[in-house]
């Protein structure tokens, strides 16, 4: 895929909600850097690269959560989220605007120690593992929760394209992008 | 279960109890929010999830062992008037109690813990202690929630800690505020720069019923607005510090208008005791700040026999729903305001007044008599 605004590789994926329509932009590392994308300002960052020409694939398609149907506009009207699962499903520009109401974007403060209480779906597994949490839980039989698919996709894109493995990005954005058309109705 | 008049005849032991800096420090409170996995937030919620999470929870809250023989009760059950108590003995939050069908409180015999059902979150945990404590406060709070915990399937990520309905109260989900009367920086017109100072390091500043609310009787309430990336400990830490340097300077700003303003200060205080001791018409905001200088002059020695903790009930019971459970109805705002004046003139009488003229003469009118300083 070519980049937005040059003709390289793109490998930065910032998808938006404006309006009610999702936007789509796709930048190559050093557009990226030069717009900003990897500072995460907030939410309104697409409006930057948005020109109508942009305005590309499901224009009328809006991200909701696939727990309680919550969608993004309303998150951006009332500022709060509808379920727990929410924040799996709002997790693009989450970062940012937690750095703007907290310490820090990373909880260091008490854990449940009882096991039933870890719900791990937010993070992608492997990387649960790979950081020095909490001993995870690994072995406990996860209660039936809604399937998860499309938001751990985009945690880890997300997470993806923060620790600049491209390639893996590339590859699970067009996974979400065969998804979302069934996961959006 | 207790019952909503024994609950409420009992004064709680933060309001007859001192603790650590009680002159300066009111209350200290934490409050932890909680969710559980499987169900919208409660502002999302449709009626009936509400109430299957509070069918499912209230059973297991009133079963703690801290909460046994408490006081439980569904809001449907709940007349305004009750509701509005509550929220003015702050066991509940101003919004909860504008909830209804789908909610709940279960407080503690002691009424040192409350657990709001459906407020924002579908649990609020919340401490409070007497004076400088929010250690305390915390370690009761943070030892129900790790009975809750054991019992019910809590919504926590690793990475975001425990999910709110609001971003702002992610992570720990801890609120820990307390409740000061600076009356002496207010004097001293040193209160806004103080505020300002606060304000900066991140934490909030606000009035007697929480946001939007007006500081009347010089109370103030500071608390902590960060809640993702410091630990609980680390945060209370941090409150108490910045609390000890609002406090000393409450104490030399009361110090100092002692000993270089004693006529301005012993006005004050002699017009405030003989209003509230006399007066047949007295409004909510008028009588907060009447007894909040007539606490500072208990806490200076300038009011013979005046024990703080009857001007914090007297604090509590001028408000509007409390006057209205004393009437056992409704009244008008006129109404109230010539109960609340009945009510403070007669609990008033057993104090000696301020001091500066010959004591022994409580109960007549001697006591308005102007104060000397030659």
């Amino acid at each position: 895929m070519k980049c937005d605004v040059c003709e390289n590789e793109a490998t930065v994926f910032l998808t938006q909600i404006i309006n009610g329509q999702m936007t789509t932009v796709n930048l190559c590392e050093t557009c990226s850097k030069a717009k900003g994308v990897t500072e995460e300002t907030g939410f309104g960052l697409a409006e930057a690269f948005l020109s109508p020409s942009h305005r590309t694939e499901s224009d009328t398609m809006e991200i909701a959560c696939d727990a309680c149907g919550f969608t993004a506009s309303q998150l951006k009207k009332i500022g709060r989220m509808g379920c727990p699962e929410c924040y799996a499903a709002f997790r693009d520009g989450l970062d940012g605007l937690l750095r703007n109401m907290h310490k820090g974007t990373r909880h260091v403060g008490k854990r449940p120690s009882h096991l039933s209480a870890v719900a791990p779906q937010i993070l992608p597994r492997q990387r649960a593992s790979a950081l020095k949490e909490a001993p995870a839980p690994a072995p406990v039989p996860t209660p039936p929760v809604p399937p998860p698919d499309l938001a751990k996709l985009r945690a880890e894109l997300d997470l993806a394209v923060k620790e600049e493995r491209y390639e893996d990005a590339a590859k699970l954005k067009a996974e979400i992008e065969n998804f979302q058309p069934k996961a959006s109705k | 279960m207790m019952r909503f008049a024994t609950l409420i005849k009992n004064p709680a032991d933060w309001m007859k109890g001192a603790g650590p800096h009680s002159d300066v420090v009111m209350t200290s409170r934490v409050r932890l929010a909680r969710n559980l996995r499987g169900y919208p937030f409660p502002g999302f919620s449709q009626e009936r999830q509400r109430i299957e999470l509070l069918e499912r929870a209230r059973p297991v809250v009133e079963e703690l062992p801290e909460m046994r023989d408490g006081y439980s009760e569904d809001y449907t059950e709940l007349s305004k008037i009750r509701k509005q108590v509550l929220v003015e003995r702050h066991l509940v939050s101003r919004e909860h109690a504008a909830r209804s069908s789908g909610c709940a409180v279960v407080v503690d015999r002691k009424q040192s813990i409350s657990i709001m059902i459906n407020e924002e979150d579908h649990f609020r945990i919340q401490g409070i202690r007497p004076g400088l404590n929010l250690t305390s406060a915390f370690e009761v709070v943070d030892r129900v929630d790790t009975e809750l915990e054991g019992m019910l399937p809590y919504a926590f990520d690793p990475k975001l800690g425990y999910l709110t309905a609001c971003p702002t109260n992610l992570g720990t989900g801890m609120r820990a505020s307390v409740m000061l009367h600076l009356p002496a920086l207010v004097l001293t017109e040193q209160i806004n720069p103080v505020i300002k100072a606060i304000g900066k390091i991140g934490l909030a500043v606000r009035g007697l019923y929480g946001e939007g609310t007006e500081a009347l009787g010089n109370l103030f309430q500071i608390s902590n607005q960060h809640t993702l990336g410091e630990a609980e400990p680390e945060i209370i830490a941090q409150i108490e510090k910045v609390i000890e340097g609002v406090v000393r300077s409450e104490v030399t700003a009361r110090a100092k208008l002692k000993e270089d303003h004693q006529t301005m200060l012993q006005d004050q205080i002699g017009r405030a005791f003989a209003i509230l001791r006399y007066a047949h018409i007295l409004t909510s905001k008028e009588a907060l700040n009447l007894l909040s200088m007539l606490r500072l002059g208990a806490d200076l020695d300038l009011v013979g026999n005046c024990d703080r903790s009857l001007i914090d009930m007297l604090l509590l019971e001028i408000q509007p729903a409390h006057l209205q459970l004393n009437a056992a109805r409704e009244l008008s705002p006129e109404e109230r305001d010539s109960m609340r004046a009945d009510l403070t003139r007669t609990r008033l009488q057993s104090i000696d007044g301020p001091g500066s003229f010959p004591t022994s003469q409580s109960n007549n009118g001697g006591t308005t008599s102007p104060t000397h300083d030659e």
